[in-house]
């Protein structure tokens, strides 16, 4: 249990999504101008990548890997289906967006409204892909899946909340005028980033 | 009667648009600077800062991309008359994901030690929002020829903005430009390498500064 916990500290800190890997940049610098959307987003990445994460998890040890489909029949055990991988992944990620985009147009009008065109766009947030490639890669078991999952949407939604909390202060600053807007955002993301770093000497 | 008929055909043939009409060309280079996908249309930032630490990866990551955008684009428009509005997205997805699948496994057979370096972050071109808000904006609605050209110049906008700023992580990061140590070189054997450049920080600082001084030049102002 410890260990489960661990990795949701260590994923939504150390191994912070936006500030180590740069997943989700795209959506992190376009919905971050008002918090209470960016708080919107935040949420709906949570959720998207702590259900992708251990349907997709199942999607790779049932039936991609090198012998997976042998709890059908033996006659499977020679398939190799990993390189279909990609294709599966982005197909349950789109259909979680699209459910999650349907509940959220039902019961928040406003929230549907003022999220746009960044609620599809869920879909190719990279951290959601990105969330299900790296927990392949690195060979986790199912609880260890969902918990980074978890960890990853928190720490994307800290992110998040922060730069959108900074970038509302930052309305009634003199900024120069080729660096307003995304300029000013890309340097104050290097700070934060900046400050992620401190969590690097931590064990955990 | 036969110069009536005449005056007809005149009048259906319209003169085809020339190769590189002005339309097109504007097509073709707006992207490229004044209304870059990174810099202006801020789409595309997660892979433009992910694979930048070297200058070698960051061309093969960029071709695939090239390749990815002008193909997906064609396929789409082909066909977009066909892709019912609902489930547009998933097919324009499946489209990319093909194709992407395809760079991968050519890289794992043919250049197995860069397949290993870029990693994760070639099926991440799935994810390109480049790739799909060009495919949403412009190849769902427009001719094949059109939607490449516009795919060519949104792709080689993308990847003239990350090479700069690889070029400038290797350089300070690492002292070097493509693998060739440039400041042992000229003799200046201890250039001070900045470790701050090979990190994700001195990533967002470059492109932060590039888009300042792009933006500058270009007098584009976000409010």
């Amino acid at each position: 249990m410890t260990e489960l916990f661990n990795l949701i500290i260590k994923s939504a800190f150390m191994d912070n999504m936006i500030f180590a890997y740069f997943l989700g940049m795209c959506s992190f610098l376009a919905v971050s101008k008002k918090v209470t959307t960016a708080n919107g987003l935040g949420l709906a990445v949570i959720f998207v990548l702590t259900c992708t994460a251990p349907l997709n998890w199942l999607i790779q040890k049932k039936i991609l890997d090198e012998g997976a489909l042998s709890w059908i029949s033996s006659d499977f055990t020679e398939i190799d289906l990993t390189f279909l991988q990609l294709l599966m992944f982005i197909a349950v990620i789109a259909s979680f967006v699209q459910l999650i985009e349907m509940i959220i147009e039902k019961f928040s009008p406003a929230l549907y409204g003022s999220l746009g065109i960044f609620l599809p766009l869920i879909a190719v947030n990279c951290s959601i892909l990105g969330g299900s490639l790296f927990m392949v890669q690195r060979d986790f078991n199912i609880q260890e899946a969902t918990a980074f999952g978890f960890g990853s949407g928190l720490g994307f939604w800290l992110a998040i909340l922060a730069l959108a909390a900074i970038r509302e202060k930052l309305k009634y600053s003199h900024v120069p005028d080729g660096l307003k807007g995304l300029g000013i955002t890309m340097l104050l993301t290097g700070l934060m980033g900046l400050a992620f770093k401190t969590f690097i000497g931590m064990t955990l | 009667m036969s110069t009536e008929l005449k005056e007809k055909e005149v009048i259906k043939v319209k003169p085809a648009e020339a190769f590189l009409s002005k339309r097109r060309r504007k097509i073709l280079v707006d992207p490229l600077d004044d209304n870059n996908p990174i810099s202006i249309q801020v789409l595309g930032i997660c892979s433009a800062l992910a694979v930048t630490i070297k200058l070698e990866p960051t061309i093969v990551m960029s071709i695939s991309v090239v390749f990815v955008m002008i193909f997906s684009s064609l396929i789409t428009s082909l066909i977009r008359n066909y892709i019912p509005a609902r489930v547009r997205i998933i097919v324009q997805l499946a489209i990319i994901a093909t194709l992407v699948t395809l760079v991968s496994e050519f890289l794992k057979a043919f250049n197995y030690e860069m397949f290993k370096v870029l990693g994760a972050f070639v099926g991440l071109i799935i994810t390109n929002c480049i790739i799909l808000g060009r495919l949403e904006a412009y190849a769902m609605g427009n001719k094949p020829y059109d939607s490449v050209l516009d795919a060519l110049g949104s792709s080689v906008g993308y990847a003239w903005i990350i090479l700069v700023v690889a070029f400038f992580r290797e350089l300070l990061g690492s002292g070097s430009v493509l693998g060739f140590k440039v400041f042992e070189m000229i003799g200046w054997n201890s250039f001070p390498t900045n470790g701050l450049f090979v990190d994700s920080i001195g990533a967002f600082i470059i492109l932060g500064l590039l888009i300042w001084a792009q933006r500058t030049r270009n007098g584009y102002i976000e409010n």
